[in-house]
């Protein structure tokens, strides 16, 4: 009691501490959220399909298919991680993860495949004919060593990418173990593709189970809501209940609050995805100290903002007022040839014209406005019509303008002491 | 020290080190370290005028231990202090870190090795034998190596920072490359934030099926007030900081309008100072005398933004000129700006009598329409109906001067070259192997395809301004031969 009391601002400290690594945590894409959304049949139906394959000895294959965001991964590691959680299954049940952005081919894949089964020493300098011979030499292994067949869960992130491999070898091979009863196996592929299927080759397809599971988002707003507070509250096992309590209550009096209601919904509007929300969250919640140690509507606020910014605007804003020049004759090029692609020396015309007309402007030299036009190039706010490899001279080379009109209007409103004649020729139409 | 310049003079020149052909060892190391004295001489600026963005980037941080997310993408111009804060942070943390430039990086191998190495802090060197650079040819390897390095250097728990610069490179590269450290947290299982930095926007990276997407920020550029704040910084410590704020704003009144980047304009700025302290120095000005002195400076500054800004010269040529003019004490070359760039002339070139005037058949060939050669060339040219003309103004996209050169066949530019020339010339092999000398030197330029032997087509490569001036040279109008100044 009376250590409680000497340290009350410690504590609190420590507790914002460890409500931080909790919540990042979870913001981050770490850890399994406390309580999941939706889903349920479908994760009923992968934990059966696995099971089986670790308890009967049944081989499978099966896609899972969603939106990139949608909970693919997460839905695979909470089944993995609760058929671990049973002892006797934990023992036979082997897994191998696999990431399309990891093995580019098949070489690669199969001494990842020997690594994660660690296999490298049975395998040794053995020279093997074929893949398919060495994936069942590696198959056959397993079952060697222990008394009973082990069954492997193979993981395929990316699936997609495996199916551009050449002759897709390694996606034949798994399929066809799936099929024929060699070795247990369950293969587990992962793609955001839905047209996935359409990428196999027929004798791959035609060894493939055809189970797919969709994992599509079909949350309400009220169910985004409760994402939202259950993502922010603090789960039952964390050590200070009153603190806890104070938390999650302020938590729950934020989701009412309309401003916050306003961002949420404006965000669900833009995409349903919870990872835009975690980005939303992550500032805020970073920002938490000791000095600010709750979350405010106006962190959400200032969050969204940063969130929302324009970026080719943001860009517009720091460029130089030559180069708002030419940015400007550009958007009237496009306009009076009706976004047909314009080069330099047009550019420069235009420019040209309008700088005679006011003397008040400096009047710069041709290579100078070349060097701010090749900056916009850079920039990629232009892009030329041809590969970089034509042959014609930079002058002439026909580009095309990636800036809107309506953003080059919204530049000038808030590009800093923007002269008044630009303002008054990016508003006017074509100089006569 | 003249390497040294002139290698950072094309460092800043082109923006892009090219290392293609320097191999990995001392000279790599070389051009390297020479990065690195830039940056350090940034230090002066301690983190001025960034204090919201290095807030965000510590909250995002965290502490040493803390998770952080995957990647960040923080965007802004060039000489926004994107790299500069990012170091300077990670520098103050003390934490696990390497930073990578992605141009000097330009195969998924050296960039791969160059992470693993530059976080092991095992650089190859004579005492190790070049030996201890750890091999990592695919991205699975990367992967698991990463891992080992982490452990052994002892940062399991700690996050470690690697950062890309100039990212929009990636997407050149392999196409997992960019997807991949996006996430490589997850595939590694490390607690690793990648930091992506570019001045091109997040839009423009986005490809195929998407990717994890990182937590954009961007870095606004300074405003003027910023810019004379951080050119402060680099006041020389015998004179006044009024009197440099003084220099400043002069000179940005000059290059501000055309160039916001800060680098450039601290450049040219510590470059141009010496001219302006000069009559002070020789005693013909005191440093109250501001009018005098801005007289004196501005055809400078001026002069100085045609030839140095666009690299034409190189700094050292630029000042050896400066000492030339004011050894000889000739004003009179300092108030005319011709002077300066006839001697830097873009395209003065002497050419022979017969391939000045090949040249500016060329001219007319490629810039005129074919069908108006006979109003030019014959005797008996009627004029031009005014159909004609009202055609030739309906449209300036029509003007074949901003449409760029059009290809001639050889036939047409020789029966111009006669008609142009005063007095007989016989065709001669001497006057054909002028041609292609013309095309060596890229004044024309061959089109390929089509018959190579019985006619070749051309283009004509020089500008506007060029052929008016070789035209001078030979005393021939050039102007009156142009449909497109008729």
């Amino acid at each position: 009691m009376s250590k409680r009391k000497s340290t009350s601002t410690l504590s609190l400290l420590e507790n914002i501490k460890a409500t931080q690594q909790i919540l990042r945590k979870q913001l981050c894409g770490q850890s399994l959220p406390h309580n999941m959304y939706g889903f349920e049949k479908e994760r009923s139906h992968l934990f059966e399909l696995v099971k089986r394959t670790a308890t009967l000895g049944e081989s499978n294959s099966v896609l899972l298919v969603g939106p990139r965001g949608s909970g693919k991964t997460m839905l695979l590691k909470s089944v993995l991680q609760e058929l671990k959680s049973q002892t006797e299954l934990s023992e036979i049940l082997l897994e191998v993860h696999l990431n399309g952005l990891l093995q580019t081919d098949d070489r690669i894949a199969l001494k990842e495949i020997t690594r994660q089964l660690q296999l490298e020493n049975t395998v040794g300098d053995k020279v093997f004919g074929s893949f398919a011979e060495n994936l069942q030499f590696l198959l056959d292994a397993l079952k060697r060593g222990g008394q009973e067949t082990k069954s492997i869960v193979f993981i395929l992130d990316e699936f997609d990418l495996f199916a551009h491999h050449k002759n897709q070898t390694l996606l034949y091979n798994l399929f066809d173990v799936s099929q024929s009863r060699q070795a247990p196996i369950c293969v587990i592929g992962l793609t955001c593709r839905l047209d996935v299927i359409e990428l196999l080759e027929k004798r791959v397809k035609s060894r493939f189970s055809h189970r797919q599971i969709h994992l599509l988002s079909d949350i309400k707003f009220e169910g985004y809501l409760g994402q939202f507070v259950s993502c922010l509250s603090l789960p039952d096992t964390f050590q200070d209940k009153t603190y806890r309590k104070q938390w999650n209550t302020s938590i729950q009096a934020l989701a009412k609050e309309d401003s916050v209601r306003d961002i949420l919904r404006k965000l669900y509007q833009k995409s349903k995805d919870l990872r835009t929300l975690h980005s939303l969250l992550v500032l805020p919640l970073c920002r938490i100290c000791e000095n600010h140690p709750q979350l405010e509507a106006v962190d959400l606020v200032d969050s969204s903002r940063y969130l929302t910014q324009d970026s080719k605007a943001a860009m517009l804003h720091g460029i130089s007022v030559l180069e708002l020049c030419l940015v400007i004759s550009m958007k009237h090029l496009t306009e009076l040839y009706e976004g047909e692609p314009f080069n330099f020396e047009m550019v420069y015309n235009e420019y040209r014209k309008y700088a005679q007309r006011r003397s008040s402007m400096q009047i710069f030299e041709k290579p100078v406005i070349m060097k701010a036009f090749e900056h916009l190039i850079a920039l990629e706010l232009v892009r030329p019509m041809d590969g970089s490899s034509s042959r014609t001279q930079k002058e002439y080379r026909l580009l095309c303008s990636l800036i809107d009109s309506t953003q080059v209007e919204d530049s000038l409103q808030t590009y800093p002491g923007c002269p008044t004649d630009i303002r008054q020729w990016a508003a006017s139409g074509v100089v006569g | 020290m003249e390497v040294h310049t002139t290698i950072l003079g094309i460092l800043q020149q082109t923006r892009i080190a090219k290392i293609e052909k320097v191999k990995i060892g001392g000279d790599f190391i070389y051009l390297y370290s020479i990065w690195e004295s830039v940056t350090d001489d940034q230090k002066m600026s301690e983190l001025v005028c960034r204090k919201l963005q290095q807030e965000t980037l510590l909250a995002l941080f965290g502490e040493r231990e803390a998770v952080t997310i995957p990647s960040i993408f923080i965007y802004g111009h060039t000489g926004t202090g994107k790299s500069y804060t990012v170091k300077n942070i990670l520098e103050n943390l003390q934490a696990p870190h390497v930073i990578i430039d992605c141009v000097e990086c330009f195969t998924t191998k050296l960039l791969f090795e160059r992470i693993l190495g530059g976080l092991s802090r095992k650089v190859p060197s004579p005492e190790n034998d070049y030996t201890c650079q750890i091999r990592c040819e695919n991205m699975n390897d990367f992967a698991r190596l990463l891992k080992q390095v982490i452990t052994d250097i002892g940062c399991e728990s700690e996050t470690v920072y690697i950062i890309l610069d100039k990212a929009e490179r990636l997407r050149e590269m392999d196409a997992n490359i960019l997807p991949a450290f996006l996430r490589l947290q997850e595939l590694t299982g490390c607690n690793i934030c990648v930091l992506l930095l570019s001045e091109i926007v997040w839009e423009k990276f986005r490809f195929g099926t998407g990717y994890l997407e990182p937590y954009i920020l961007h870095f606004p550029d300074y405003t003027k007030d910023q810019i004379l704040k951080i050119l402060q910084l680099d006041v020389p410590s015998n004179y006044s900081e009024d009197f440099y704020g003084n220099y400043l704003s002069l000179s940005l009144s000059v290059f501000y309008t055309a160039c916001r980047d800060l680098t450039e304009l601290r450049h040219l700025a510590k470059l141009n100072f010496k001219k302006y302290i000069e009559p002070i120095e020789s005693g013909e000005a005191t440093v109250e005398d501001t009018r005098k002195l801005w007289r004196n400076i501005e055809p400078h500054l001026k002069r100085a933004l045609q030839t140095v800004y666009l690299r034409e010269i190189s700094s050292s040529q630029w000042e050896r000129m400066q000492e030339k003019h004011a050894d000889n004490g000739d004003k009179s070359s300092l108030t005319s700006s011709g002077n300066i760039s006839a001697m830097v002339s873009r395209s003065n070139m002497e050419l022979p009598f017969y391939s000045k005037y090949l040249l500016i058949a060329a001219y007319i060939a490629s810039y005129n329409p074919a069908k108006s050669d006979r109003r030019f060339f014959s005797k008996n040219c009627g004029r031009l109906s005014s159909r004609m003309k009202k055609n030739a103004k309906k449209t300036e996209r029509t003007s074949s001067q901003l449409l760029g050169p059009k290809p001639f066949p050889l036939d047409r530019l020789m029966a111009i070259f006669y008609s142009i020339m005063e007095g007989r010339i016989t065709p001669s092999a001497h006057i054909f192997s002028q041609i292609s000398s013309l095309v060596t030197l890229q004044l024309l330029g061959h089109i390929q395809g089509g018959d190579l032997l019985d006619s070749p087509k051309y283009k004509c490569l020089v500008s506007f301004d060029g052929i008016k001036s070789i035209a001078r040279t030979v005393g021939f109008d050039i102007v009156r031969y142009l449909f497109d100044f008729i």
